[in-house]
């Protein structure tokens, strides 16, 4: 058996891989891609921060990996008066009357990116229907997704390519967090 | 812990919940939010749909409301529950077509089709449904929603009506939007759900006079000239399995087997409860027996391993989706706002009766959608 992987590695470093063009995405779509992403407040959310020397600031390490599973939270936020939401301070989880929600990891890991199941147009039906893989249960607040619902087909195609190429970082986000009195 | 006023961006997703106060979450009412142009791609099949239901050519006397008699009125045997509503189907062929049905699972309709269904709760008809097939091919999806009086019924926004009908415990039938039709009707081999070789067979014959032979809505039809290509056998097939058991796996493929399929966009769960007509019970069972959660969601019951753990309902996901209408749980995500409480009891007690498969230890890939 080891010999016959050895051998088909062999054949696989010998044998030029050509992709169709198709499956290649384009520089211009990624880096429109990278553009958008970087404009439209993704990393707002996605990206966990951490305390520089300047003040809270995104840890690019970590980019667009979402909530950290190390920065566990087991109940949302007591607010009185007119607040009616909060954050953490990695501005990963959010808390309100829908419960607590966490940001999800955008990065292509195999076995944590939550991209990892979705194909362009499930992405694209997602933005435009509020729903997990565009038909599920619903993408919680804060996800603006009614703003990049409004983007185009293309540009949402974009952010998928580029999102789909950044290095991937493994970081398990938690389930939401049920409203205090919610009952199934 | 930053806590904040709510800055624009974010305003519109979740005040419909702040609204609701926290006795309802709410979040079913975003989508109702979104304003016109987030449909995006679903506007085009609202495009053309007539003005009001009178239009679609369901009546031969709008007035009176008297249907076509050249429509087939029809039931599916499991039908889809939608928080108790009476409903009322029809199909119109145009004049001298016929269904393809040479696939007994994939049934082509004709350019023309016409479908529309019903909905009335407390004997007052809220809502009918409109499909129609168009000349490239795609599907129409129109909505139509009645006067408090029953007297007209002028097409709805593509946006839907949160707010239809109310119902038990301050829930309220919604009116779907196109994008709500198009995950139902667009996420399988077939737009058309309730008027298939498994929805129009007869599992159950009803006691009473009768020939005996099995399928006689199917026979009909497909003596009538209407279902071009029907394999015999799909005539003359009975499923196996207990009363129980075809009840249980009749209900999830009229209600769940239209996006947990093997063909559509979610085929890459593997949870496949659509029904074939040669082997009804295979997949959904093979797909659900013992088959563990990869990625589990929130609100289960704690020890909860499998979407349906034999002898277990209580440690089954399946029911407990079923129950649940808090939107992180609820199954199916949309289109009903009360949990149908009868048919839980009823999987529940289907599952009871099942004995370990031998589903094994399968691995499946992807979202427990």
């Amino acid at each position: 058996m080891r010999h016959r992987n050895l051998a088909i590695a062999a054949l696989a470093i010998a044998i030029p891989v050509v992709a169709p063009a198709q499956d290649a995405p384009s520089a211009d779509t990624v880096k429109r891609g990278e553009y958008l992403v970087t404009t439209s407040a993704c990393h707002d959310c996605h990206t966990p921060f951490k305390m520089g020397d300047n003040g809270p600031e995104w840890d690019m390490e970590r980019a667009l990996s979402g909530h950290p599973e190390s920065e566990v939270i087991t109940e949302g936020a007591a607010l009185s008066g007119p607040w009616a939401a909060a954050s953490s301070m990695t501005n990963t989880a959010w808390s309100g009357p829908w419960g607590v929600s966490f940001t999800a990891n955008l990065t292509p890991d195999p076995e944590t990116g939550v991209l990892r199941d979705y194909s362009e147009e499930q992405f694209v039906q997602a933005m435009r229907t509020g729903r997990h893989l565009g038909q599920g249960r619903p993408i919680l607040p804060p996800m603006p997704w009614p703003v990049y619902g409004q983007m185009t087909d293309q540009d949402l195609g974009a952010i998928y390519v580029y999102l789909r190429q950044i290095p991937p970082v493994r970081n398990k986000v938690p389930q939401p967090l049920p409203p205090a009195a919610q009952s199934n | 812990m930053f806590a904040f006023r709510l800055p624009a961006p974010f305003r519109m997703p979740w005040r419909p919940a702040i609204a609701a106060a926290a006795a309802a979450v709410g979040i079913g009412l975003l989508l109702h939010l979104a304003p016109e142009r987030l449909v995006g791609q679903s506007r085009a099949a609202t495009l053309g749909a007539p003005a009001d239901l009178a239009a679609t050519g369901l009546y031969s006397d709008p007035a009176a409301q008297t249907v076509d008699p050249a429509h087939i009125a029809f039931a599916p045997q499991y039908p889809l529950w939608t928080d108790g509503a009476l409903k009322r189907r029809w199909i119109s062929l145009p004049p001298g077509t016929a269904i393809d049905a040479t696939d007994t699972d994939i049934w082509n309709f004709p350019v023309g089709t016409r479908l529309w269904k019903e909905f009335s709760f407390d004997g007052r008809k809220v809502e009918t449904r409109y499909m129609e097939r168009q000349a490239d091919g795609s599907w129409l999806f129109a909505t139509y929603g009645w006067s408090a009086d029953g007297q007209t019924a002028p097409l709805v926004s593509e946006r839907g009506r949160a707010n239809a009908y109310p119902l038990a415990g301050g829930a309220a039938h919604a009116i779907p939007g196109v994008a709500d039709c198009r995950v139902c009707h667009l996420s399988g081999p077939v737009a058309v759900l309730g008027f298939g070789a498994r929805q129009l067979a007869t599992d159950e014959p009803a006691a009473g006079p009768g020939d005996g032979a099995p399928n006689p809505v199917l026979r009909k039809l497909a003596a009538d000239g209407l279902l071009a290509g029907l394999d015999p056998r799909a005539i003359a097939a009975r499923p196996g399995g207990t009363r129980l058991e075809r009840a249980a796996l009749g209900y999830l493929h009229g209600n769940c087997g239209h996006c947990h399929n093997a063909q559509g966009p979610l085929a890459k769960l593997g949870l496949d409860l659509r029904q074939s007509a040669a082997d009804p019970h295979a997949g959904p069972k093979a797909t659900t027996l013992g088959v563990p959660l990869k990625s589990p969601p929130p609100g289960l019951a704690p020890g909860t391993v499998a979407r349906v753990a034999p002898g277990r309902p209580d440690l089954s996901a399946l029911p407990q989706r079923m129950a649940s209408r808090w939107p992180l749980l609820q199954m199916p995500p949309l289109g009903t706002a009360l949990a149908d409480a009868e048919a839980v009891e009823m999987i529940n007690r289907w599952i009871a009766e099942t004995e370990t498969g031998s589903a094994g230890d399968r691995h499946q890939e992807g979202e427990e959608g």
